[in-house]
């Protein structure tokens, strides 16, 4: 049924020759008997369907207790998970962990072997907890667990692969005992509350579960019973056939997780404070290839020594299957998030500018690859081996040099292109359009100033701003001033360009009327330079607001604005960017003309993808036009209802433009956090005119491409403009085989004239490792990466597909990748548990927190402008952000320190983590969230918002008050840290525990049940586990 | 009764008429017999400082069909305070106004001396003058300035309550919006594109009107005016502001790369002038004064492409039928003019270029609007700034010479009927009992519009006698005929000034030599030049010369003395002795010959001859060649 896969190209859709992979049957992992059944159906599925409240799902009873979820090493160690007031387990850790990423490739020599495997069982010997940890914990903290590690690794890998398998198959009919906890067996609950309790807790640490087992279970249990099968049925259904569990489900909290023990599954925060532990702070060097970089959470310095930093490149999995077949068994999604302008901080070296003056770079003749670190010097320096196609250079005179003892060109350290990863070339006029050297780029600020703008105040807020924030356009390294040339433009259902020509008395406006054809009046003096033109513009900004305080057009178009734009840049045969800010649905009679269709009964229908795509056929040539002149759009949008997200933002995520949102504007509230935006998104650092390359070594090739980017043919990645938060998502597929010795290679070129209009090339390397060894592609995996793929991935499908077949093949693809390294790379156990590979600990909460994704939860209640706007935020995305996005950082505030500054440490999001004493801070990269329990400490309500009680907080402030005490400096230093490097700025919302607004901030709570739909952590795991053990027969 | 010389003198002062025949053959076939038509050249407005208007409205003929105006040539009856029409014998009651009338106490347009009288129309709004400057801007730099002085200082010599509005163009058509403080507004259409007059009223916001009216504020009676007003302004309000506007007029920005011309989109600029005016003022006087350095170039009503290697299309090209644009061109400029002349709106063209400009495609804007067509090399000329200057002329009274909108009516007396008219008019279609089947020039009307027209512009008009051979006039029989001319006299006034005339008729049989010396040659020599010319537009040149030298021939056999067979017996008596030369000087003319001339120079040759008083006009065809000396005022030779 869903082999077809989502992506049109076909390695998602492939059937698996080992893994029999048919999606009805996880949607019945509740009752195994009942494995032929069809998916989704409600039967009772035993004894326990009578007991069942409501006629609810039997299988409902599954996640409780019985399994056991392995811990990772600090968790055996002690105390560190259980709660938010423990102390950073980092600090604990740090030193008892062996250096990790060369540790890993020495001591295991077996390729199936898993440095550390996080093992799942039923079974409730502590014995589990131990052996996933035996890789990583020290052998001195676990003693039970080195035995069992060893055992595990020294069992020869192939055959011990069948051993487990074959308890899978055989048991798979009639379930054996030992498979009851995962499998919801019909035993009574209680039973499996007994047994499961226990489990989690290792016998030798000293870690304390909450809720003592005996007392919480006996009156507990019901009331689980209650609202998990409901739930349960929710989950279950949710893959194969979307969220039926409705509002009844959202009404109950689910309290009942509390007798689970949230604790024993793998912790998102605990692996991200186990790698800054182990790798915060320390020096990266990309000196070797295929290294695993630090997590995008942990803060390191990268010394670039031949590969491209992290910050630049990431990839899904940093060893490549040397066979598709490989790949293909794997389903390891092989993809690279490129962020080509990504920000490096001030104490890295910037990138190298290379100037080989007329000549140009040096280029392999066939491939066309630049010189890189990858090109091999041979027949004593006169040619050269191109590392890409293998291709025999010679090298160009003026480029020789002698190589020394070891076959390396004497200069090697001397020339950035042959030791660096990543560096930059000046291209020379070849490179060009028309082959002329580009002008520098212009800014077009095009602001809507109809009725409602002008009424609310925006465009008044809107022209202030720009006077002072147009001081500050972006600059190239000495130039005194910015050569960027600014214009502007006002429109309701015409155009308004403005002549601010530096001699002229006063601004001069001229009317387009013409939308259905727009272009633009004037050339000279539409586009000055802001430094020559500084009191026509402030005259004019001054002008605008009072100029349009009597209109009362209420009709705005859109699509001219963008055409009139472009035309403009066209005509100063420029590149640049547009700055739209924008607000109602364009109903004016002209191209582009929209209508409110949001229509909710599409709502989990196939025809749900129409939402997702534009209304009318004119964005997406316009978008192509836009590119094919470098106009790159950004439009801040500020609806008040229904505007049409994704048809408006089409242009700009295709030109490589950011897509800002402000529901409800009000000017006294919201000002600051536009403001913000608008100030960073034109100081950002940007591209323009850009195009990308990838290339690849022989064996594979780039065949996918995410991001905000046109593509006019399968290799050129178009981008209007490519700024440092925008990263492009690249999938590789395999030609043929790789080699181990060869390895991987990648070379991204983007060509892209800078904001002073020099034209250059951005020149990123990675080398990757390949292996025949499954078990060293488990190894290599980033899941971070991970996500950020499969986001896009499923977000691009989202026009095209279902939105059920989506999640389908995202818990299928999910169920497989696990089930593979279980069968392959595993060491023996019972079929029951759930290993997962150390790598992807934690790809199941990271994947469960994509698929609640309003994007992917097909609900009414969430407006279809949030959806294709959250849509279109993540398919620019890099992985810092996805991850921070997909996952929110919760910290809790009542426990600060206020004489540190390093932040508090982060919680896990669910809510049985936070307290009616304490007070938390919740952010995601969009939204922030200062929760107050009920019970807060009025010091620290005093200290933060200078009142004297809860009762007090005013929750309509979006900004904390200013306050000279150390909690407020240090809470508001905390939200600084937090906002910066992050593309949005945050919009502040104070939430009050048992207050309605709590509810929006619920959803954010990512671990537990969703609030429109989508299962909690545990039960998503529980679901996946069952899947995998289906795959595994 | 002195000669007939004096006579026609006295009646051009008087009337501004003069007929070819001043004596008329009373039957068809006599009149066709004599060659030259029974025809007049009119000066509707000839300045008259003697003649005040009265301050009343005529008093008309009451029969729906013919109202005619009270004239002396009426039967009064004084006792019954009755009046006869002479035109359709109604008889007419007197406005009880003329209760008081009698042999004694005659109105003024009862003396026989007043057989012009013109009359200020008291009711009605008085609507204000408008201009509206269309200007190019693809000009060379001084040029440019020239023009910006000449415009700047036309404002000042304007009457403070006159309408303006600028319009400038180039690759781009910008209509200046005038109301603005602080920031100058333009609107600004692609010069390419060709809009309809709907159009361009919407993208103008002229047509708001539809809006519905806020609850909040009730009808607002201003809201109409102000949207016309803010591109027509009074000049005392905007005055500072435009010459500023005018004074920062830079050249067309967009560049012009070698080898080429500049993108000048006239044809679009002119459409929303018309397009303008006629969404906000229409049928009143206006003037579009369109100011161009060189030929449309792109769009709509464009005569030439934008390459330099292609020249513009000469006389050569179009008898090879190798003009691509002209055509077209021709057809998108009457079409404005006609749109123009509908709504009483005249179009004035000033083009200074050494090169053609296009005046032979939009030559009918003129033509058809009763505007002035000038053509000079360049704006910083003395020609032009002289001629401008001239435009703005003032009469007597203080009041500029134009006047606006004007329709010219024509009743004949039954024997006669209307058969057209050739001059800056065009017809207004207005059937009658007086109107010929046979038309001569514009004809198939009695009525005529005469958008834009001064004290010189003069018309020629045609007629046809109907009376037929065996219904003889009675002895001392006189043929009638009044010219109403209906205009907005510069000062914002609406006028009337009616002209009767009256003629004897003469059988031509009986009576040749009567009106043999009645001929009035020169008079005859413009009325059948207006006819050739007019031939001349839309006939080959060769077919109109043999026309010409067919009617000459004809009217020496009818009026020449000659022995056959021997050439020097020819005589022709001296009421026709001058017509043969000014025959021959016409058919050299430039009216008739285009060799050496543009298609432009022809095209303005022939619009100027088209609406000159009889002097002009023949000086125009037999130029005057005058000898100067110390010792005596010039004289003229042949």
């Amino acid at each position: 049924m869903s082999q077809q896969g989502y992506v049109a190209t076909p390695p998602y859709s492939q059937s698996q020759p080992g893994i029999g992979l048919s999606p009805p049957h996880y949607g019945h992992y509740g009752d195994p008997s009942h494995a032929g059944s069809p998916p989704g159906m409600m039967k009772p599925a035993g004894p326990l369907g009578a007991a069942a409240p409501g006629g609810m799902l039997p299988q409902g009873h599954l996640p409780p207790g019985p399994h056991q979820f392995g811990q990772n090493g600090a968790h055996a160690q002690g105390p560190p998970l259980q709660r938010f007031p423990g102390p950073p387990p980092g600090n604990s850790a740090a030193p008892s962990y062996a250096p990790y990423p060369p540790s890993t490739q020495s001591s295991y020599p077996s390729p199936v072997s898993t440095s550390s495997v996080a093992q799942l069982g039923t079974q409730l010997s502590a014995m589990h907890v131990n052996s996933y940890g035996s890789g990583m914990a020290p052998p001195s903290q676990g003693p039970p667990g080195p035995p069992a590690a060893a055992a595990a690794f020294q069992g020869p890998p192939r055959s011990s692969q069948p051993s487990i398998l074959q308890p899978g198959s055989q048991v798979l009919p009639p379930p054996p005992t030992a498979l009851n906890g995962p499998g919801a067996s019909p035993l009574p609950p209680s039973t499996h509350r007994q047994d499961g309790l226990p489990g989690p807790a290792p016998p030798n640490a000293q870690y304390q579960p909450p809720p003592p087992p005996g007392q919480t279970l006996g009156p507990g249990y019901p009331l689980q019973q209650a609202n998990y099968g409901p739930q349960m049925a929710g989950a279950q259904l949710s893959y194969p056939g979307g969220f039926p569990g409705g509002p009844a489900q959202m009404a109950g909290p689910p309290q009942p997780q509390k007798k689970l023990d949230p604790d024993s599954i793998p912790s998102p925060i605990q692996v991200i404070e186990n790698d800054r532990a182990t790798r915060g702070g320390q020096v990266y060097t990309t000196n070797t290839r295929g290294q695993i970089p630090p997590l995008v959470t942990t803060d390191c310095t990268i010394q670039d020594q031949g590969n491209a930093s992290p910050r630049y490149i990431r990839c899904t999995t940093y060893c490549f299957p040397c066979t598709s077949d490989m790949a293909k068994q794997a389903q390891i999604p092989l993809a690279a998030i490129i962020k080509p302008f990504a920000t490096i901080p001030s104490n890295e070296t910037p990138l190298y500018l290379v100037n080989h003056g007329e000549t140009g770079p040096v280029r392999c003749n066939r491939c066309k690859a630049y010189m890189c670190p990858f090109m091999q010097f041979i027949e004593g320096g006169r040619r050269y081996q191109c590392g890409f196609c293998n291709c025999v250079n010679d090298v160009p005179p003026f480029y020789f040099q002698h190589l020394d003892h070891i076959g390396r060109r004497l200069d090697h350290y001397e020339k950035p292109e042959l030791s660096l990863g990543s560096y930059e070339y000046v291209a020379t006029l070849d490179y060009c359009r028309k082959n002329k050297p580009p002008n520098p780029p212009a800014f077009i600020f095009m602001i809507d100033v109809s009725y409602s703008n002008i009424k609310n105040g925006l465009v008044k807020l809107i022209c202030e701003e720009l006077k002072t924030v147009l001081e500050k356009l972006p600059k190239e390294g000495q130039e005194e001033t910015s050569s960027l040339r600014v214009g502007f433009i006002t429109y309701n259902k015409v155009l308004h360009f403005f002549n601010v020509k530096s001699t002229l008395a006063r601004p001069q406006m001229m009317v387009v009327t013409d939308v259905s054809e727009v272009f633009v009046p004037l050339l000279d003096g539409f586009l000055v330079s802001y430094q020559e033109s500084q009191s026509v513009i402030h005259n004019l900004l001054d002008q605008i607001p009072e100029m349009f305080a009597d209109s009362n057009e209420n009709e705005t178009v859109f699509a001219p604005v963008i055409r009139a734009g472009m035309e403009a840049l066209k005509a100063a045969d420029c590149p640049g960017k547009l700055f739209i800010f924008h607000s109602s649905l364009p109903t004016a009679e002209a191209p582009g003309k929209l209508k409110n269709r949001d229509d909710k009964k599409l709502i989990n229908t196939d025809k749900e993808k129409i939402l997702f795509q534009p209304q009318t056929n004119v964005y997406d040539p316009l978008a192509k036009d836009c590119v094919a002149h470098g106009c790159c759009v950004t439009l801040f949008l500020f609806p008040s209802q229904y505007v049409d997200v994704a048809s408006l933002g089409l242009v700009p995520q295709l030109t490589g433009g950011t897509l800002y949102k402000y529901n409800n504007f009000q000017v006294h509230l919201d000002s600051q956090q536009f403001l913000n935006d608008l100030r960073n998104d034109i100081e950002k650092k940007i591209g323009f005119d850009a195009i990308m390359r990838v290339r690849t070594s022989t064996g594979f090739r780039a065949t996918d491409f995410f991001g905000g980017i046109y593509m006019n043919n399968t290799t050129d990645v178009e981008m209007a403009a490519i700024d440092c938060d925008k990263a492009v998502t690249v999938e590789f597929k395999h030609d043929d085989k790789l080699s181990e010795d060869s390895g991987a290679l990648i070379q991204c070129a983007v060509l892209y004239t800078t904001v002073s209009g020099q034209r250059r090339l951005r020149i990123h390397n990675l080398g990757l490792n390949c292996s025949s060894q499954l078990g060293d592609l488990y190894k290599s995996c980033e899941t971070d990466a991970l996500i950020n793929f499969f986001a896009k991935s499923a977000f691009k499908a989202v026009l095209h597909q279902p939105l059920k077949v989506i999640r389908e093949i995202l818990v299928n693809q999910t169920a497989h990748m696990l089930a593979c390294y279980r069968k392959n790379c595993a060491s023996p156990s019972a079929a029951s548990q759930l290993i997962l590979p150390d790598s992807m600990k934690v790809l199941p909460v990271y994947m469960n927190c994509l698929l609640k994704n309003c994007v992917l939860l097909s609900k009414p209640e969430i407006s279809t402008d949030e959806r294709a706007y959250q849509r279109q935020l993540v398919m620019t995305m890099g992985v810092a952000d996805s991850q921070l996005f997909f996952y929110p950082q919760l910290r809790p505030i009542h426990t600060l320190d206020v004489k540190s500054t390093t932040l508090p440490a982060a919680i896990r999001c669910s809510e049985t983590r936070l307290s009616e004493e304490g007070i938390f801070l919740l952010a995601n990269g969009l939204n922030m969230f200062l929760w107050l329990g009920v019970s807060s400490p009025p010091e620290l309500i005093q200290g933060i918002f200078n009142v004297p009680s809860f009762a007090h907080v005013n929750t309509d402030m979006t900004l904390l008050p200013e306050l000279g005490n150390p909690y407020s400096q240090t809470l508001r230093m905390i939200m600084g840290i937090i906002q910066q490097k992050r593309p949005y700025s945050m919009k502040l919302t104070i939430v009050k525990q048992r207050e309605q607004p709590e509810m929006v901030f619920r959803q954010f709570l990512v671990e537990d049940k969703g609030l429109y739909g989508g299962s909690s952590y545990v039960d998503f795991l529980c679901c996946v586990h069952k899947e995998i053990c289906q795959l595994l027969n | 009764m002195a000669t007939y010389l004096e006579f026609i003198q006295q009646n051009e002062e008087r009337d501004g008429v003069r007929f070819s025949w001043n004596v008329w053959p009373s039957s068809r076939l006599e009149a066709t017999r004599m060659v030259v038509p029974l025809a007049c050249i009119l000066t509707p407005l000839k300045e008259r400082p003697d003649l005040p208007p009265v301050q009343y409205e005529p008093v008309l003929c009451s029969r729906p069909t013919c109202k005619a105006i009270l004239n002396p040539l009426c039967q009064v009856d004084y006792r019954a305070k009755l009046w006869a029409c002479n035109f359709c014998f109604q008889r007419n009651q007197f406005p009880p106004a003329y209760a008081g009338i009698s042999e004694v106490n005659q109105p003024a347009e009862l003396m026989p001396q007043f057989s012009t009288v013109e009359y200020v129309i008291q009711r009605g709004a008085q609507s204000p003058l408008i201009f509206l400057y269309v200007v190019d801007t693809c000009l060379e730099e001084d040029d440019l300035q020239a023009l910006k002085e000449s415009l700047q200082m036309s404002l000042s010599l304007l009457p403070p309550d006159a309408m303006v509005g600028l319009i400038t163009f180039g690759r781009m058509v910008q209509v200046h919006e005038l109301s603005c403080e602080g920031i100058s507004k333009s609107y600004v259409f692609r010069g390419t594109k060709d809009l309809t007059a709907k159009q361009i009223q919407d993208m103008l916001g002229l047509t708001k009107p539809a809006m519905p009216v806020h609850p909040a504020h009730p009808a607002q009676p201003q809201e109409h005016p102000s949207i016309s007003s803010r591109f027509l302004q009074p000049i005392h309000k905007i005055d500072m502001n435009l010459t500023d506007l005018l004074g920062e007029l830079q050249r067309d920005p967009w560049p012009v790369p070698q080898g080429k011309r500049p993108l000048r989109s006239t044809g679009v600029a002119l459409s929303i002038a018309v397009g303008l005016l006629e969404g906000t003022f229409p049928n009143t006087g206006a003037r579009i004064m369109l100011f161009v350095g060189g030929p449309p170039t792109q769009g709509p009503g464009m005569v030439v492409g934008d390459e330099l290697k292609v020249p513009i299309r000469s006389w050569h090209d179009i008898e090879k039928d190798n003009a691509r644009f002209m055509k077209k061109a021709t057809k998108h400029y009457e079409m404005l003019a006609n749109r123009a002349a509908a709504n009483g709106h005249c179009v004035d063209i000033y083009a200074c270029a050494l090169d053609q400009t296009g005046l032979l495609e939009m030559k009918c804007c003129t033509n058809l609007t009763g505007g002035h067509m000038v053509m000079g090399d360049s704006f910083n000329t003395s020609l032009f700034k002289q001629t401008f200057q001239r435009i703005f002329s003032k009469d007597f009274n203080g009041n500029f010479r134009m006047a606006f909108g004007a329709t010219l009516e024509v009743k004949t007396s039954r024997e006669l009927k209307v058969a057209g008219a050739i001059g800056p008019c065009v017809s207004l279609n207005v059937k009658g009992p007086c109107v010929s089947e046979n038309e001569l020039g514009v004809g198939g009307t009695s009525q005529w519009k005469i958008c834009g027209l001064d004290p010189t512009s003069t018309l020629g008009i045609y007629f046809e006698v109907v009376n037929q051979h065996n219904a003889p006039i009675p002895q001392g029989g006189r043929g009638a005929i009044q010219f109403v001319t209906h205009y907005q006299h510069s000062s914002t006034q609406r006028r009337i000034r009616a002209t009767t005339i009256a003629r004897n008729w003469a059988d031509a049989q009986s009576q040749l030599k009567h009106i043999e010396a009645a001929f009035d040659q020169e008079a005859a020599a413009v009325l059948m030049a207006r006819l050739g010319v007019f031939r001349a537009e839309s006939e080959e040149g060769p077919d109109v010369l043999r026309w010409l030298d067919r009617q000459l021939i004809r009217l020496c056999q009818k009026f020449g003395q000659y022995t056959k067979e021997d050439p020097s017996s020819f005589r022709l008596s001296d009421s026709f002795s001058l017509y043969p030369q000014f025959m021959f000087h016409l058919r050299r003319s430039p009216f008739l010959q285009v060799f050496n001339n543009s298609p432009d120079e022809s095209s303005y040759y022939r619009h100027h001859f088209a609406r000159q008083d009889l002097t002009q006009s023949l000086i125009m065809i037999q130029p005057i060649l005058y000898s100067y000396s110390f010792h005596g005022p010039p004289e003229s030779k042949r």
